[in-house]
């Protein structure tokens, strides 16, 4: 099982532990973790599980694609350099203890 | 005063979602889900795609059973409405713990859709793809090698068809209209995808309606004959009204809805695909089958209800269809008659009385979301500004 802390815009931190190849996304939702909301169910089709991926793992997660650069630009929060669709980053041992900042919105 | 009691009929995503934003609105009254299949609500849009290719069901639930408790929401699967009572505002219905009733002060119709079943004989050896028991149904039926016939071709049809393939089966797709995907698409990019399924080695029958199925096939209009050992029934959806319609709720293709989502009934709303609401751009009533309409739905109904107020709904719409590795992302809505221009390559712009209607792309999300942005409400959804946008 892989680890993953989801701080929220206020500061709140959820942990929780997800099988391997499971999306940052799909650990959240299925967890029940308030921030992350997943619409399309992980096709790229909408921009509402964007994530700030955390300082210290930046360089593990990999830089995000074109096409969900382009799909961020839907996203109702600020997009910056850390910014990604947690439906594309899949959890694998390289990932534990990964941490996320969630956005103020998503909608 | 604001409702206390809000009853939702239908647990799929768009119902789902109206328990979801009636909390995160601070609606603190009571809320029942109610819905006919067992087992948590799920996402539909997989069961054509990824959950084919690799059959994991948990994740399609939309959230687990620890929701429903923190949020308290009272979940009720395998639970049927059989009747809406108006004068007492009440429901009745039958499912564990038999015949009962449940009051509402206000009552949220998310039913969507079933299967359209057309005049065709032998239909019962059809397959159907729309619940996830049909999807595991199909998933069996697909691990030995296969010639598949599909009766349809729009997106779950053609969706199927594509997974079909790579898995390695033959597959033949009948479809009744002379273009794929008619109902949806621009004939421009009906071609796109006819020429990609052909490069895939599916066989398209167009322009060519199904008559009969039996154990060994399907026989077809023009008295050939599609040798198929299964076939798939995706021939399109109808909504699911019957409970409006005998609560006297005004139904035209879908239950009626003013542009706050509310029927003829102040006390009902609907939304997504059972709903036939005006469209925000051209005023006209549109029934749409997507997750989006449902969960944009779903977010005004709640809002309306939680805060007793809201502006009028004006989301843009937009679909997808994912078929093998072709990404077809529609923005805005075309009715029948529009016409179309080629801007590239796998980029069609629709056009009707108002303007700019719909843009259509293959594998080209920077597009899709320049087009999403210009057709929103104070975007300037003209053919010159999606070419400023997305040739910049």
């Amino acid at each position: 099982m892989i680890k993953v802390t989801y701080v929220a815009h206020d500061g709140t931190e959820t942990v929780i532990e997800a099988e391997e190849g499971t999306s940052v996304m799909q650990a959240a939702v299925s967890n029940d973790v308030d921030g992350i909301v997943g619409e399309c169910g992980g096709s790229m089709m909408c921009a509402t599980c964007h994530c700030y991926v955390d300082e210290a793992w930046e360089a593990r997660t990999g830089q995000r694609s074109d096409d969900e650069d382009e799909m961020l630009e839907g996203a109702a929060s600020e997009v910056t350099e850390r910014s990604r669709l947690s439906c594309q980053i899949k959890l694998d041992p390289s990932l534990d203890g990964l941490v996320v900042h969630l956005p103020e919105e998503q909608l | 005063m604001s409702p206390s009691r809000v009853v939702i009929v239908g647990a799929g995503q768009g119902g789902l979602q109206a328990a979801i934003s009636l909390r995160q609105n601070g609606f603190d009254g009571a809320i029942t889900l109610i819905g006919a299949e067992p087992g948590l609500p799920y996402q539909r849009p997989p069961l054509s795609k990824a959950y084919l290719l690799e059959g994991k069901a948990e994740a399609l639930t939309l959230r687990p059973a620890s929701f429903f408790e923190s949020k308290q929401v009272t979940y009720l699967p395998d639970t049927r409405v059989l009747e809406i009572d108006r004068g007492a505002c009440e429901v009745r219905l039958d499912g564990v713990g038999g015949d009962r009733r449940l009051g509402y002060d206000h009552l949220i119709l998310a039913t969507g859709t079933r299967n359209m079943r057309p005049p065709i004989d032998g239909l019962e050896h059809a397959f159907d793809l729309r619940t996830l028991a049909d999807a595991g149904r199909l998933r069996e039926a697909l691990a030995a090698p296969r010639r598949i016939a599909v009766i349809g071709g729009g997106f779950i049809g053609l969706e199927f068809a594509a997974v079909a393939r790579k898995l390695g089966h033959e597959v033949r797709v009948i479809e009744a209209a002379p273009r794929l995907m008619a109902r949806a698409v621009s004939p421009a990019m009906s071609r796109h995808f006819e020429a990609w399924h052909r490069a895939q080695g599916v066989a398209l029958h167009l322009g060519r309606a199904a008559i009969g199925v039996d154990a060994a096939g399907v026989a077809l209009d023009d008295g050939a004959r599609v040798e198929a050992d299964f076939v798939l029934l995706a021939a399109g959806v109808r909504p699911n009204t019957e409970l409006a319609d005998t609560a006297g709720l005004k139904t035209v293709n879908g239950v009626c809805v003013d542009a706050q989502l509310l029927s003829s009934d102040p006390a009902i709303s609907a939304l997504g695909d059972c709903a036939s609401f005006p469209d925000p751009r051209s005023g006209a009533m549109v029934r749409l089958e997507s997750v989006q309409a449902a969960t944009d739905h779903a977010r005004l109904i709640a809002a309306r209800i939680a805060k007793g107020a809201c502006p009028d709904y004006a989301a843009v719409p937009w679909f997808w269809s994912d078929q093998g590795d072709q990404k077809l992302q529609i923005a805005g809505f075309a009715g029948p008659g529009a016409t179309e221009e080629v801007v590239a390559d796998g980029l069609v712009a629709r056009f009707d009385a108002g303007g700019l209607a719909a843009v259509e792309t293959v594998n080209n999300a920077r597009a899709h979301m320049k087009a999403r942005r210009l057709l929103a409400p104070g975007g300037a959804a003209d053919l010159a500004a999606l070419k400023d946008a997305i040739f910049a």
